[in-house]
């Protein structure tokens, strides 16, 4: 059985062209069993990055293909890539160990790969490469780093929070400023598992709004030093033109840490704040040089985790081979079976005899036969595998049985 | 025959210490030999103490050179405890270099060979040596977890870009567990002076200059602990002070064995 893949990513279509395509779960769950009609298998992909086809079974790869034709235009077919077989589960192992995304190793489309596996009409060839795929995507995870260090600015505060505290379980937040990307640091915080207790900002409605969103305390800018001395973190955001926390408003901590991340440009912080015992500063270029870090660290993660995924892609490729032989193999059995049966059913034997014989006859076929079925199944592994299968089909006349 | 353990353990401790080094450049499979490194030295040391135990008459650690041999031997199972988890295999970059110093320094004194005798008592070598030595381990682990925390410390202060990728234990936990390995070293320590003066009392004797710089380690430790579970100090100025007194640990165990083991 033939696998395919039709589909289009990120790598060669713009987002206007990706957006035509794109499905949501029930959709893609409907058009993956529309297209798998009975016979054949399907498994619909679709996220922000991809909507891709995986199908097994006659003709299912030129109605996907036709699918996104109706779906999205000749324009989105143009774009489309089609890959088969080995190619295809290359592709989908790739995916599942995130090396296909836009920030590698990115952890959140494995549970996307993993859901539409359960809500596609996999058969017996994509009930396989799926599980395998996820198998890939786990143990690419877990052999190499390339899922563990931070991918954008919001995450890279946290985990250099986490650096300074460990665990951020109620270590308590205070927010300055109510923007978006302040909001969105602090998610990441909440995130694991540290508490937004107060959001101090020059519009009291604002703050408010923000506040009340993760069950914080507005309050005054005034008020600013006395949160920060009970504080852990701090995040500062606002459009202010000058410092809004300075060294000296900073209270004595005796070496209890306090973890600031200054994300406004002009900064809210005074750099002079790192200084003292116990404070740790960072500015949005501190945090982009930690990102940029980590992304090379990913890209070279990357290479050992295409290592990992080429190896279990290839183990894929040998048992999907193997399946090419298996209907000569049947045959052959079939065809020494009835031959046994029939030449036994000649002679004329005692219950006993009969007996002994079967069990002789029955051993000495299994005999025969088990290197030959062996050697198929090695050699289904190899490029000329049909040849191979061929070969056999023809030496014992099982051509008629196909 | 025993006596060429000595040679796998260094092996060992050698190999971990430049793995630990490697895992500061290549985090991942630097680190994993280096903890086996430390295992399998362990394991060779202590079949090498079951070795000296068996054929000894008496205590078999009573010189200076067979004290340091199980001193090291302490320091690396204190290590154990801990040292096997990823996020701590940067603190074996400070135990396993020593660990491995220190074992030939044994070596060079003597102090892994077998057939060793002793004119003191079991019981009081045994109270005396091991409760002083357990300290004196437990001191060293905490300096370790001080010099990492200041390292640690040091690169959150500079904006270290690799701090993500060459990860030490979180400032928080590197600070509490100083505090915990000293608050339970320093009772091991008082034990194991009584146990001396007591002795000392008996038989007679003047104070000599060993037992004064640990009886200025013993306020040094005391200070630490009040300072930090009294007065709430933590952070960079425990650490300091957790190797200022380990300071005098070493000038204990290094500098001035000759006064008390004459």
């Amino acid at each position: 059985m033939k696998l395919s893949l039709v589909g289009i990513s990120h790598r060669h279509a713009p987002v206007e062209v990706r957006e035509r395509v794109a499905l949501d779960p029930k959709a893609a769950a409907a058009l993956a069993a529309e297209l798998a009609d009975r016979r054949g298998e399907c498994v619909c992909l679709s996220t922000c990055n991809r909507t891709e086809l995986y199908t097994a079974g006659d003709g299912v790869d030129e109605r996907a293909l036709e699918a996104i034709r109706n779906i999205g235009g000749d324009e989105v077919v143009a774009l489309s890539y089609r890959l088969a077989d080995h190619a295809a589960a290359l592709h989908l192992f790739r995916v599942a160990a995130g090396l296909d995304s836009l920030v590698p190793g990115e952890g959140e489309i494995l549970g996307q790969v993993r859901a539409a596996y359960e809500a596609g009409a996999p058969g017996p060839l994509l009930n396989r490469l799926f599980r395998d795929a996820l198998h890939a995507g786990k143990k690419a995870r877990a052999q190499t780093t390339i899922s563990e260090s931070p991918a954008s600015v919001s995450s890279a505060g946290a985990a250099l929070a986490q650096q300074v505290f460990g665990e951020l379980e109620g270590r308590r937040v205070v927010i300055v400023g109510a923007g978006k990307v302040g909001e969105l640091a602090a998610r990441s915080l909440a995130s694991r598992g540290a508490e937004l207790v107060a959001v101090a900002n020059r519009s009291e409605e604002r703050g408010g709004d923000l506040a009340r969103r993760y069950g914080a305390q507005p309050v005054p800018l005034e008020r600013l030093a006395d949160e920060l001395a009970s504080a852990d973190i701090a995040i500062a955001c606002t459009s202010a033109p000058g410092f809004l926390i300075r060294a000296g408003e900073v209270r004595e901590r005796r070496g209890r840490p306090l973890f600031l991340i200054d994300l406004a440009v002009p900064r809210d912080i005074d750099p002079a704040v790192n200084e003292i015992d116990g404070c740790y500063l960072y500015d949005i270029d501190d945090l982009e040089a930690v990102v940029e870090a980590s992304l090379a660290g990913r890209r070279r993660e990357a290479e050992r985790a295409e290592a990992i995924v080429a190896d279990l892609a290839e183990r894929f490729r040998s048992w999907q081979a193997s399946l090419d032989v298996v209907p000569t193999i049947a045959s052959l059995r079939a065809r020494a079976e009835a031959i046994r049966s029939a030449e036994l059913s000649k002679a004329k034997l005692s219950d006993k005899e009969r007996a002994t014989v079967e069990s002789i006859t029955a051993q000495i076929m299994n005999k025969l036969l088990h290197l030959p079925t062996v050697r198929m199944k090695e050699a289904a592994a190899a490029a000329d595998a049909v040849l191979y299968a061929d070969a056999v089909r023809h030496l014992f006349g099982l051509e008629d049985e196909r | 025959m025993a006596e060429l353990l000595f040679w796998p353990v260094l092996l060992a401790y050698g190999e971990a210490a430049v793995a630990y080094f490697g895992e500061t450049r290549v985090p991942g499979l630097p680190g994993r030999l280096a903890t086996w490194g430390v295992r399998l030295g362990w394991l060779a040391q202590t079949a090498l103490l079951v070795s000296q135990a068996a054929r000894a008459d008496g205590f078999p650690w009573s010189t200076w050179a067979g004290s340091l041999n199980l001193f090291v031997w302490l320091v690396v199972t204190a290590y154990l405890i801990w040292g096997c988890r990823a996020r701590f295999r940067l603190l074996g970059l400070a135990v396993a270099p020593l660990a491995a110093v220190l074992f030939v320094v044994a070596r060079i004194g003597g102090g892994t060979g077998l057939g060793a005798r002793s004119h003191y008592s079991n019981v009081f070598l045994v109270l005396h040596v091991g409760l002083v030595l357990a300290a004196f381990a437990g001191f060293t682990l905490a300096a370790a977890l001080a010099a990492l925390y200041l390292f640690q410390e040091r690169r959150l202060k500079r904006h270290d870009i690799t701090i993500l990728r060459v990860q030490a234990p979180p400032l928080r936990t590197l600070d509490g567990l100083a505090g915990r390995t000293i608050a339970v070293s320093l009772p091991a320590l008082t034990l194991g002076i009584l146990v001396g003066l007591v002795r000392l009392e008996e038989k007679g004797g003047r104070l000599d200059a060993l037992m004064g710089v640990t009886l200025a380690t013993w306020v040094s430790y005391g200070a630490y602990l009040a300072l930090r579970y009294r007065y709430g100090w933590q952070g960079r100025r425990t650490a300091y002070l957790a190797l200022a007194a380990f300071a005098l640990v070493v000038i204990v165990r290094l500098a001035l064995p000759a006064t008390h083991f004459a």
